[in-house]
């Protein structure tokens, strides 16, 4: 049984359809990656996972339980946490509280805590006092990444966490990804960037005008498949 | 001599004003929200007060320590039930919704208490007074201001060394991105207007303990109220303090120059003030 599935998901903006029956599958261990140009609905997809956009209950499982009705705050404790588009860092709040904020009003047993993320990302533990805001964009990055960890979800997802960075930064954000696959995390990583999407990735969905067009692993798809299946036309 | 001690009583009547406004200003940090209302909640809690001091025949201090959960709970209900249903985009529908609200509150008061004015027993502690050489002041409001004081504390150290705290100023900072932390903000919101409703009646105590009232009067102590939250910066406690004071010390100096011209003083200082600083005297960085 997948961990996490959708089933014809479909999600609206008002009157504007955003996904047309989307199917994907997580595996427990596994790390996806979405990919698809600008507008294609990655992001809407991932807050129809995290529940920020409400859906039909049964089109969303994780571990078997229908959760497309419930509420971002029903979903997290339930095992899903989210490092959303563009960060979103508390701007209130201290590097070290956006982080324990990401554990608020519960005690959660696992690997990442306070310490473990300071180890991943020790430039944090530097800048714990600092304002989030006041970070580089890398280091802002890593602390919506840090806070997603610290409520130890079984399905971390990911929306484009190279966004607007420098190759070298996208390097040391990436070379923290083994490690929250080895604590168990299952990920859904959702990226413009199809080479690293290819790297960090088992298996590959790519989007297009709210559907998937095409799907398996890195190895199996070939540069032509992926050209047509992202822009709708072959190279 | 009557200089310092028109200052000293403008000083803690800026206590009362503040304890006016700390309410106001910790709902407003939090969700934006104005409650217009809120003049009106300080006076019903004060007849809450006046109901079992009567009944009962406490003192209006034990009589406010069992008011002050009771308007915990009607402040959670009324934020969660009804005033979470007109937060959104649009900050027409709270500001419909609560001036509804005040008038609703004021007519029930005077179906319930009719117009007569009335006042909190008070004993000795009214006419007690500290002497401090080069002035006298009253026990009253030398107790006023500090309780003031306390609760600026209070609500500061809430606000920024617990995890309660943490998720007030998380959603604050975008309501969405905090339920992706499990945080519902709903929940964060009716907790915020209980808090506030607690500092509502502890201004209610000192509010009946010190002057006559009768349902009428809230919008009047929602005006002093709003000006010390505007005065001091929107979403700073502190600044609220420092804006009670202002209109406080306005008031009581105006008074003294020509007694007609208390409560014009406090309007025309809360006027220089947003000529000189449009955003208040300690406006948030975020904003
Ligand atoms: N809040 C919104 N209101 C209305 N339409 C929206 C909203 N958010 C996204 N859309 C539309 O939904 C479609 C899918 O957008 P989405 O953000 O999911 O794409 P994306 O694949 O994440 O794109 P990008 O790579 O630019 O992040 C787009 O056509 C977009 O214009
Ligand atoms: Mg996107």
């Amino acid at each position: 049984m997948s961990l996490l599935t959708t089933k014809g998901l479909t999600a609206h903006y008002g009157d504007f359809q955003a996904l047309f029956g989307v199917d994907i599958a997580l595996n427990q261990g596994e790390t996806i990656a979405i990919i698809g140009a600008n507008g294609a609905g990655k992001t809407t997809l991932m807050r129809s996972l995290s529940g920020v956009l409400r859906n039909a209950p049964e089109m969303i499982t994780l571990e078997g339980q229908a959760i497309g009705g419930m509420s971002a705050d029903q979903i997290l404790p339930l095992g899903l946490a989210m490092v959303p588009e563009g960060r979103k860092l508390f701007p209130s709040l201290s590097v070290e509280e956006n982080l324990l904020i990401g554990t608020y009003g519960r005690k959660v047993d696992g690997y990442w805590n306070l310490q473990t993320i300071y180890e991943l990302f020790p430039i944090l533990a530097e800048r714990r006092n600092n304002p989030g805001t006041a970070l580089s964009g890398g280091q802002q990055q890593m602390v919506a990444i840090g806070r997603a960890l610290m409520s130890n979800p079984k399905v971390l997802l990911c929306d484009e966490i190279s966004l607007g960075l420098a190759p070298v930064v996208i390097k040391d954000i990436y070379a923290a990804v083994p490690k929250i696959q080895e604590s168990g995390a299952s990920l859904i990583v959702v990226e413009q960037d199809v080479g690293q999407a290819m790297k960090v990735a088992d298996r590959v969905y790519c989007m297009m005008e709210g559907r998937v067009t095409l799907e398996g692993t890195p190895a199996s798809l070939s540069r032509d498949d992926i050209h047509a299946a992202y822009f709708g036309v072959s190279a | 001599m009557i200089w310092i001690d028109t200052l000293a009583q403008g000083i803690l009547l800026g206590g009362l004003y503040a304890l006016f406004a700390a309410g106001l200003s910790l709902v407003f940090g939090i969700m934006r929200l104005v409650n217009l209302a809120h003049g009106d909640f300080i006076v019903m809690a004060a007849y809450l007060i006046l109901l079992l001091v009567t009944l009962m025949g406490l003192s209006p201090f034990v009589a406010a320590i069992i008011a002050a959960p009771v308007m915990f709970g009607i402040g959670w209900g009324l934020q969660k039930h009804l005033l979470n249903r007109t937060l959104g985009n649009d900050i027409l529908p709270p500001l419909l919704v609560t001036f509804g609200l005040s008038i609703a509150l004021q007519n029930a008061l005077l179906e319930g208490f009719s117009a007569d004015s009335q006042r909190l027993p008070t004993g000795a502690i009214s006419t007690a007074s500290i002497d401090l050489g080069v002035l006298t002041v009253g026990v009253l409001p030398l107790l006023t201001f500090g309780s003031a004081i306390a609760v600026i504390v209070g609500l500061n150290q809430l606000f920024y060394r617990t995890e309660l705290g943490r998720a007030f100023r998380a959603t604050s900072d975008d309501a969405t991105t905090a339920s992706l932390m499990g945080i519902r903000p709903g929940n964060i919101f009716a907790i915020a207007t209980a808090i506030a409703m607690l500092v509502v009646t502890l201004a209610a105590l000192y509010l009946g303990m010190r002057s006559n009232f009768d349902p009428n009067i809230g919008p009047a102590r929602l005006i002093y109220a709003f000006q010390a939250v505007i005065i001091g910066g929107l979403g700073s406690l502190w600044g609220t303090l420092a804006g009670g004071i202002i209109i406080g010390l306005a008031q009581t100096v105006g008074a003294a120059v020509n007694p007609e011209w208390q409560i014009l003083a406090g309007h025309v200082a809360f006027l220089i003030v947003l000529l000189v600083r449009p955003r208040g005297l300690f406006p948030r960085a975020v904003d």
